[in-house]
């Protein structure tokens, strides 16, 4: 039975790796492709890891990939977060459909 | 134009995933690897294509967090918890890369 | 107990713990090669790990911190299906901006954990941060509004009481 619940989250976090990799192709500019790729691959990957640990238990494998799941979630909100702000500092621009850019503004008016 | 292309690209992915799951006679492990292998093309796409060097970024650290879990699926086949080790520690090393490629795009160096 | 003290014994159990999962909790020869590993390590970096002062009652801290976990385990869930649906989309109905927030938290470890839950959760992406006026730069890939109060309850409302609770 257990066996069974894990193998659902393995598929369901492949199923989601696989979302955010399309968005990584489809989405316009760096920052839109960094949200897709970043919250669903990180939510595919834990799931994956998950379902390994449901699988096994705790032997030293499932310990293993317990860990695995905290350095993910830990790790790269700050690498996204990182990018992000190294792509906006060095004047990559966003896509035609932008609304509004406070940053921008806010960066301008420091300058002056 | 844009239908046309999206209706392409769903056929194309319709028909690997028919095949992979249908067709070929392999353990559940390893056709689920095929899949994040077939997702790791999407990203390779990314890096080569890419318009700016922050794409090319993203798309690597996004496929660190690929490999996390194709690893995991990898020693959950074999039973070898030493795999996911090797998996550990390429999460934590895509993420060292990934803060230090931002910090070089953002202009600064190692020793700012 | 001074504070430099209790983070030497939380790395320490952290740093044994970890170790002998990584080997196995029942070999002799790895516990006594992790007890020494983990004194030698704790000794080393035990000093950096707090920060500031404990405060509050532990236990209702500890109580809100397992609500905030789950509240943001069903919000993350909820920004995978939405990114799902975008990326399925035939012609990808986005309308990105950057909007500026402001949060009411001050305590630095508050402020990274709400920066990482945003950055996690349905349609934003914490770009920048101005710890001094207690701003946030969101990356937003829907904007519904550009005025700063109402991008504040929207974004971080979500987040903000429970993590008062846990870090105030």
């Amino acid at each position: 039975m257990i066996d069974l619940i894990g193998k659902i989250f393995i598929i369901l976090g492949i199923g989601f790796d696989f979302f955010g990799v399309l968005g990584l192709v489809r989405l316009p500019d760096v920052y839109n492709r960094l949200q897709a790729a970043t919250k669903c691959v990180t939510f595919g990957s834990a799931g994956i890891l998950f379902g390994v640990f449901l699988m096994h238990g705790f032997t030293n494998l499932g310990f293993k990939v317990l860990l695995g799941i905290a350095f993910i979630f830990l790790t790269s909100p700050v690498a996204a977060h990182a990018i992000s702000r190294a792509a906006h500092r060095s004047d990559i621009s966003l896509t035609e459909k932008t609304v509004v850019d406070h940053y921008q503004d806010d960066k301008e008016l420091k300058e002056e | 134009m844009k239908w046309i292309r999206w209706l392409i690209g769903l056929i194309i992915i319709a028909a690997f995933l028919i095949w992979d799951v249908f067709f070929l006679e392999l353990a559940f492990e390893i056709k689920l690897i095929n899949i994040i292998l077939f997702c790791a093309l999407f990203v390779l796409f990314r890096v080569i294509v890419g318009p700016s060097p922050a794409d090319r970024i993203v798309a690597v650290d996004i496929l660190g967090i690929l490999i996390v879990g194709m690893l995991a699926l990898l020693s959950s086949y074999y039973e070898k918890s030493y795999l996911m080790d090797v998996g550990l520690i390429w999460a934590l090393m895509s993420f060292i890369a990934s803060l230090a490629f931002a910090k070089i795009l953002e202009g600064r160096f190692l020793d700012d | 107990m001074t504070k430099e003290n209790k983070g030497r014994v939380i790395v320490f159990i952290l740093s044994l713990f970890v170790y002998l999962g990584l080997t196995s909790f029942t070999d002799l020869q790895e516990i006594i090669t992790g007890v020494i590993v983990a004194i030698i390590v704790s000794l080393l970096v035990g000093k950096f790990l707090l920060s500031t002062e404990s405060k509050g009652n532990a236990f209702k801290r500890f109580f809100y911190g397992i609500a905030y976990f789950f509240k943001f385990l069903w919000e993350m869930a909820k920004a995978n299906l939405h990114v799902a649906y975008l990326v399925i989309h035939p012609q990808v109905p986005i309308k990105p901006g950057i909007v500026k927030i402001k949060t009411n938290l001050k305590d630095d470890t508050a402020l990274t954990v709400l920066a990482n839950s945003i950055t996690l959760t349905p349609g934003t992406l914490t770009v920048d941060i101005n710890p001094a006026e207690q701003e946030l730069y969101i990356h937003w890939i829907d904007v519904i509004s550009t005025d700063k109060e109402e991008c504040s309850r929207e974004i971080a409302g979500r987040f903000e009481k429970l993590l008062m609770e846990v870090f105030e």
